[in-house]
């Protein structure tokens, strides 16, 4: 009864954002239709809770409520604040392009230098032509209504071959509180490139504000691809965020996500391996606390023979934060010679931190090898002491042995000077503990 | 004024008494062996001195240098002049030992309000100690004791004592799992800092390590009290006719 009443009074809500939305909508009356579609899709399935498997642990509806309309068009004065945190959060030498409340801001952004290097456009450039970017086989509620409400994003085609040396680095700024921003945004990587590219989450004195992202990837042959996410939002915010990527062959592609901030977080990663040969490296830390909650879900599917995935995961969780690893490896019947291990650890550091492992194996080929392992516990006692007895106050202590524990994932990073910038994030969270 | 007085000390752990009412006064440049056999309070003493949790003083004092030590939290104590050389030194995984070194030391100058130390300085310095120990630079750069020896790891609290330069080093039971090499090489790093402002406390079941590091004075302990205290010639005492005696005296 209480789930017909939820979804009737979300769903309204959500349908006057809609319609109030659809002016600002970009995209040609086929791209609208989509939209629609997809909304109405939504409409069916409301926010996700906990009786939905894949959302369990981050039960939406209880934790967010409702959606919040959509932020409107940044102002001069916006993006003047918006301009001061692009300052604040560039990778030094990176090439940068810049959302801000989930509307391309192109006097922040290197636009020349992308559209010449990585074919950019924005996301209403491309859906005057084709609504597909807007299509997924995915029945995920959040992802539905990030097709029908996503306002722009970046799509980058990096050619055959390009080997970019400088990251690109998405900066997405929230300078509107209480308001929602929808992005979509997609990266083709030809055969043989090499790109690395930076995705940056941050507030500009914004907060309550919501984030639904979606990024599409896809990777050619022989590529070589970094991505790193940086989910470093204001403390209560939400940002929700799905990825897909799909991998060809004798690919390297390494992954990692950092969140630092958010109320509510989550980031759901669907991979697949499709070509034979590659190697994926999946990796991510959750620092978390006071009420926090972040979520991982990650999807390996290694759809054919000879490939390799390593998935390593830290969460830090002080306060009464609550941290969900859910990994899962599909192995499907072709897939021989697989090789997939995912190592999930948590750190609890208050007696009140809730962490949750869900790791599944889904194998249907004989002659893999798959692994998984998870642990949760406290800082080492003896250890503490130890440094405490060599000078470190309490919290100095802590501290280095949580950069320690996070190191562990942080150091599958290749790059120094992007090793160096998601450090300095980590140990930001680490001052603003003590 | 004494550098340390230990005054009818009382120390339980859980419901247990473990010292009860211990009594034992060092001043600067002495250095002090502490005998007795296994379970007689030694290792307890030292954890009691550097602030190790997980005991209870039910009664007694501790001052350093006339301030009340028991007062102090373990790092406080240490950027004070307290060292403590681990039995068991632990591994400390993803922290690289210079980085370590240098955390802490500068952590203890910061608490005393000296300024940090230069990063070339402390290179020297680092290089200096560590050469006279016979420690590898690489060493330096691995995880504080990952997958050292047991002489490996005693040296590096050995090369800590000489970095932080305290007022008082407590070695706890430094020659156990040594053989006679790894032995010596310590003690001829200890002996290296023996000085007139420096007191030592060695604290060891065997008579053997004081060949290294002779002590000025050697006290028993046993049942948790100083039993019997001497010069070094009690420690040799001692080795002839072992410690049964002073089970009944306590």
């Amino acid at each position: 009864m209480n789930v017909a009443v939820a979804k009737t009074g979300k769903g309204r809500a959500v349908s006057d954002l809609f319609a109030s939305a659809e002016g600002r909508l970009p995209g040609s009356p086929d791209v609208i239709a989509v939209r629609r579609e997809a909304f109405e899709s939504y409409e069916r399935l409301g926010l996700p809770h906990r009786r939905i498997e894949e959302w369990k642990y981050t039960d939406l509806r209880a934790l967010v409520g409702e959606v919040l309309p959509l932020a409107a068009t940044p102002d001069a004065a916006a993006l003047k604040r918006a301009a001061d945190a692009v300052k604040a959060h560039a990778v030094d030498g990176a090439s940068k392009l810049v959302l801000v409340d989930g509307v391309f801001a192109a006097e922040l952004s290197d636009v020349k230098a992308l559209a010449a290097e990585a074919g950019f456009k924005t996301l209403p450039e491309v859906l005057d032509k084709d609504a597909g970017l807007l299509k997924t086989t995915s029945t995920d509620a959040v992802i539905a209504l990030n097709a029908a409400l996503a306002t722009d994003g970046v799509v980058l085609s990096i050619a055959d071959g390009a080997q970019l040396s400088a990251p690109i680095q998405i900066i997405h700024i929230a300078t509107a509180a209480s308001a929602s921003a929808f992005t979509r945004s997609q990266v083709a990587v030809g055969k043989g490139a090499r790109v690395t590219i930076v995705e940056t989450f941050v507030a500009a004195e914004a907060g309550a504000y919501q984030v639904n992202d979606a990024v599409i990837v896809s990777v050619g042959d022989n590529a070589d691809v970094a991505h790193i996410r940086l989910m470093d939002d204001a403390p209560d915010a939400v940002n929700v965020t799905s990825q897909f990527v799909t991998i060809g062959a004798n690919v390297k592609f390494n992954f990692f996500n950092m969140t630092t901030g958010a109320a509510v977080s989550r980031l759901q990663g669907f991979i697949m391996l499709a070509g034979e040969g590659s190697e994926l490296s999946v990796n991510g830390v959750n620092l978390l606390k006071k009420t926090e909650h972040g979520d991982t879900t990650l999807v390996v599917d290694h759809a054919v023979p000879n490939c390799v995935s390593r998935e390593t995961f830290r969460a830090v969780i002080d306060d009464r934060a609550h941290s969900v690893f859910q990994g899962r490896i599909i192995v499907r019947p072709d897939a021989q010679k697989t090789d997939g291990k995912m190592m999930t650890r948590a750190l609890l550091l208050s007696d009140e931190a809730e962490a949750d492992n869900k790791p599944e194996l889904e194998i249907f080929a004989d002659d893999v090898s798959c692994g998984h392992g998870a642990t949760a516990g406290a800082l080492d006692d003896s250890l503490l002491f130890y440094l405490k007895a060599r000078g470190l106050p309490e919290k100095q202590a802590q501290a280095l042995l949580i950069q320690a524990f996070v190191g562990e994932a942080i150091e599958q990073i290749a790059d120094d000077t992007l090793r160096e910038h998601v450090i300095g994030i980590a140990e930001r969270w680490l001052e603003r503990r003590s | 004024m004494a550098l340390l007085e230990v005054k009818d000390l009382k120390v339980r752990v859980e419901e247990r008494e473990i010292l009860h009412g211990l009594t034992l006064t060092v001043n600067e440049g002495e250095v002090h062996a502490i005998m007795g056999p296994n379970g007689s309070g030694k290792s307890t003493l030292s954890h009691v001195i550097a602030g190790k949790p997980g005991y209870e003083v039910t009664d007694g004092q501790i001052l350093f240098r006339g301030e009340d030590l028991l007062e102090m939290d373990p790092d406080e104590r240490a950027a004070k002049g307290v060292f403590l050389a681990f039995q068991y030194p632990v591994e400390i995984p993803g922290v690289a030992t210079m980085n370590f070194l240098r955390t802490a030391l500068n952590a203890q100058r910061k608490a005393r309000g000296e300024g940090e130390y230069s990063t070339p300085d402390f290179l020297k310095k680092v290089r200096e100690v560590s050469k006279s120990l016979n420690i590898p630079q690489d060493m330096l750069k691995r995880g504080v004791n990952v997958g050292f020896s047991g002489g490996e790891k005693k040296r590096n609290e050995v090369l800590q004592m000489a970095l932080f330069e305290p007022s008082l080093c407590i070695l706890d039971e430094m020659d156990s799992g040594l053989d006679i090499d790894a032995l010596r090489i310590a003690a001829d790093g200890v002996n290296a800092l023996r000085s007139p402002g420096r007191a030592m406390i060695v604290i060891t079941h065997y008579q053997r390590l004081l060949n290294y590091i002779v002590p000025d004075f050697v006290h028993v302990m046993s049942k948790g009290r100083v039993v019997k205290s001497g010069d070094k010639e009690l420690a040799l005492e001692l080795e002839a006719s072992g410690y049964a005696q002073f089970e009944d005296a306590a």
